[in-house]
């Protein structure tokens, strides 16, 4: 199953992932319609820097989420089948406990100040709108094995480049 | 992306389908590979006009200023200037060049001459120059240095080509409105100064500024350009020849001319000509000269050389690998073609100092030596013929036949065949009585986010069949010449009643045994200005305003910054303009809506209007016609 993979030192920072995401979450859906009618909504992923690098965050959907433990109204759950971590607005109090757990800072309140706002993992897409809106593929749709597979692949390539350096010294 | 969605045009799916199984990449392939596109570049909502940016403005929230403290409003308005001042730059840039011929050939120093005198005469006595006791090189000499004075000098004088062109109201309007420009280099540089960092904030004042850079390009750029290419290569007539890629000869040398400005492309034709029986010697049976993009339409204008395709079918003419060579000089030229050309067949020559590409040969191109270097660059093509693979070679069966050539002059000579005394009276009586609703420019570019000529074709056909006359420049042109419009026989299948009956008595008054065609091809796209030469004649004879005339323009595929500066000239010129997508502009309403709204068309008379769709979009501007016609009480 695919998850959501960052590859840090790909992103420029261009916050194109926090744009598609709020126009994803938007009435419209749609960029210029969502601009244009004034429509409210709020991104679910984050570029953060610490100046050497930047990372796009995002719910991690964890197997053991602190988020769901700490909701006491049951508005957090973890589904069986997807494995995403869900929210159910009309559940939500507000109460914030879930913020003040997640290590990733990734659950925020949504515009009206009520009730949290996290990521869905964009339910009416194939495919999340963050990473496809990456331009350098710094977010991946990707399962793990393929994402460990072409970390394994990329240490090949720098390890046989310094084995080669090393031969001509 | 299916190819079906890509193009309409026939020999381009071909030729598609041909790239498509030899995985050479095209720009559809290239846009495809780019989206999504930058949503905040899309909004027009990023500013790097300083090093503390990049910036982008949240269009949900915060941020919603940049460093500097630029709102969104801010931003996009500087950022639609910048491109203005782009497009007119090269507009102005492509007129100077004409200008500094006449100059020169006034001087006797390059071998260009004067093909039409009587409308050197004509401009130099509307400049105010006295014409009669003076000989041609002498007028020459007068008028281009009248023209030179269009770009530079001190002080805050305007722009004489303005001042004896544009109507008296127009120029009332914009003095009022503090628009009147300046000297074009001085607007042009004012442009690019009041966008830097910390300089103008206010949108509505960079709006303003926006439309005096249209008014330069339409005095500057355009017409200027236009006036000088006549004089030098004489002012179109009707021709006939035939359009799209099946004008390419597989068993000629090839060669496309590719760009803007007609100085070197007319030698180019000239030695292509003279040199034929040297391409004889070569093994070929002839020299076969085809054009894409405005040079191409300069040299069918006044030589009927056929146009192989337009903007979009750039790289698709390589891919027949039957073109031995491409010459290009300035615009709209991909990068990409020296890609193309490499994986299939011939030589790209760049030719222009501003205009290199990695992978092409360059071939300098200088007045003084044009027709040494014309001659090196046709036999360059015949060397490369020699290296054609025939097997390679691949041509589409698709060509149809056009007529073009409509100046000015061509269309009134055509009307005065019906009324001697009275030349624009049968038009004018034909727009009063209904038989002609009202007449629409279309103009402008292919963009690969519009399947490839769809727009100008639908829109057009609609607009025929509800008796719109149509005119026609640049890659609109283009498009409706595949599709057979710029042909009497369309008259005959797609022209409304009233729209038909004009067509066929003028026609036939002027002795082409059948009517004119439905869209009549003005030129290249400097030669919208002949457009606008039109329109202020109209009004003039009528008595009225360019404002209130009947009339519109639309761009139905814009990609170039020029498209948005020319657009803006029409708004301007108090015209409704149509765009058959949005500019980058919508990350701020009031830009938007001030360009858009009541405001604007309160001001100059004219605003923009942007459809997609080009069923209704022609619907729009045939209501805009209507309510055009129910003003004049006609």
């Amino acid at each position: 199953m695919e998850q959501i993979l960052v590859t840090p030192e790909r992103c420029l920072g261009c916050h194109s992932c926090e744009l598609s995401c709020a126009v994803e979450h938007s009435p419209s859906k749609e960029l210029l319609a969502a601009v244009a009618g004034g429509e409210k909504t709020v991104p679910r992923v984050f570029v953060e820097t610490d100046g050497k690098l930047n990372f796009p965050l995002q719910c991690r959907h964890c197997q053991e989420p602190a988020c769901v433990y700490a909701c006491m109204s049951g508005a957090l759950s973890k589904e069986e089948k997807t494995g995403k971590v869900v929210v159910s607005e009309e559940k939500c109090v507000g109460c914030w406990m879930c913020v003040m757990t997640c290590p990733f800072g990734a659950i925020i309140q949504g515009s009206d100040h009520k009730v949290i706002k996290k990521c869905d993992r964009c339910p009416d897409r194939e495919e999340p709108a963050c990473t496809t809106a990456c331009p350098t593929d710094a977010i991946q749709f990707i399962s793990v094995d393929q994402f460990s597979k072409d970390r394994r692949r990329k240490y090949l390539t720098v390890f046989n480049s310094q084995r080669e350096e090393a031969e001509q010294l | 992306m299916p190819i079906e969605n890509k193009t309409i045009d026939r020999a381009a799916r071909e030729m598609l389908q041909r790239t498509a199984d030899d995985g050479v990449k095209t720009v559809w392939d290239r846009l495809e590979e780019q989206e999504p596109q930058c949503g905040f570049g899309t909004l027009g909502i990023c500013c790097r006009n300083c090093l503390q940016g990049p910036c982008r403005i949240n269009p949900f929230g915060q941020p919603d200023r940049g460093v500097c403290g630029a709102t969104a409003d801010t931003i996009v308005a500087r950022n639609l200037l910048r491109s203005l001042a782009g497009g007119t730059a090269a507009h102005v840039d492509h007129a100077y060049e004409a200008v500094e011929a006449l100059h020169k050939l006034s001087e006797g120093n390059v071998n260009y001459e004067i093909k039409d005198e009587a409308k050197l005469k004509e401009i130099a006595s509307k400049l105010g120059l006295e014409t009669e006791s003076k000989d041609m090189g002498e007028l020459a000499k007068e008028v281009a240095a009248k023209a030179f004075e269009n770009f530079g000098g001190h002080g805050s004088e305007g722009l004489g080509w303005l001042e004896a062109w544009a109507p008296k109201e127009r120029i009332d309007t914009w003095a009022e409105l503090g628009i009147l420009p300046r000297k074009a280099d001085r607007e042009i540089r004012e442009a690019m100064h009041q966008t830097t960092m910390g300089m103008d904030a206010d949108p509505v004042n960079l709006l303003l500024s926006c439309l005096k850079q249209g008014i330069v390009d339409g005095f500057a750029g355009l017409k200027l350009a236009t006036d000088m290419q006549d004089i030098i290569f004489g002012t179109p007539k009707p021709v006939q020849t035939e359009t799209n890629l099946g004008v390419l000869k597989e068993d000629h040398v090839n060669i496309i001319v590719h760009g803007h400005v007609p100085l070197l492309s007319e030698k180019v034709v000239e030695w292509a000509r003279k040199l034929n029986n040297e391409a004889k010697d070569a093994g070929a049976a002839g020299i076969n000269v085809a054009g894409i993009c405005c040079t191409g339409n300069e040299v069918l204008m006044r030589q009927g050389i056929p146009p192989a395709t337009n903007f979009l079918g750039q790289e698709l003419a390589l891919a027949t690998g039957a073109v031995d060579l491409m010459v290009v000089d300035v615009q709209c030229i991909m990068p990409s073609v020296a890609t193309v050309a490499g994986c299939y067949h011939g030589e790209i020559v760049t030719t222009m100092p501003i205009t290199k590409i990695p992978g092409a040969e360059h071939v300098p191109f200088t007045l003084e030596e044009a027709d040494e270097q014309a001659q090196k660059i046709v036999r360059r093509a015949l060397e490369s013929y020699q290296k054609r693979n025939m097997d390679k070679v691949y041509i589409p069966d698709e060509k149809v036949p056009i007529v073009a050539g409509f100046s000015v002059e061509a269309i009134v000579a055509a009307l005065s065949k019906v009324d001697a005394a009275d030349p624009l009276k049968p038009l004018v009586e034909s727009i009063k009585s209904g038989d002609i609703l009202g007449a629409v420019g279309t103009v402008g570019c292919n963009n690969a986010k519009i399947t490839q000529d769809s727009m100008h074709v639908e829109m057009v056909k609609e607009l025929i069949a509800n008796n719109v006359l149509v005119v026609a420049t640049g890659c609109s042109a283009h498009a409706l010449g595949k599709a057979g419009l710029l042909h009497p026989d369309a008259t005959v299948k797609f022209a409304g009643e009233g729209l038909k009956n004009v067509l066929t008595a003028v026609g036939e008054a002027a002795g082409l045994g059948g009517p004119l065609p439905p869209v009549l091809h003005m030129g290249s796209c400097v030669d919208n200005s002949r457009i606008g030469d039109l329109l202020t004649a109209l009004a003039a004879y009528l008595g009225v305003n360019v404002k209130d005339l009947p009339v519109a323009a639309s761009a139905p595929e814009p990609q170039h910054e020029k498209a948005l500066s020319i657009g803006t000239w029409a708004v301007a010129m108090g015209v409704l303009t149509h765009l058959g997508l949005p500019p980058h502009v919508l990350g701020s309403a009031v830009v938007a809506e001030t360009l858009t709204g009541e405001k604007i068309e309160s001001l100059v008379g004219g605003k923009f209007y942007v459809e997609s769709d080009p069923i209704a979009a022609a619907g729009g501007l045939i209501a805009h016609i209507k309510s055009k016609r129910k003003a004049l009480g006609i």
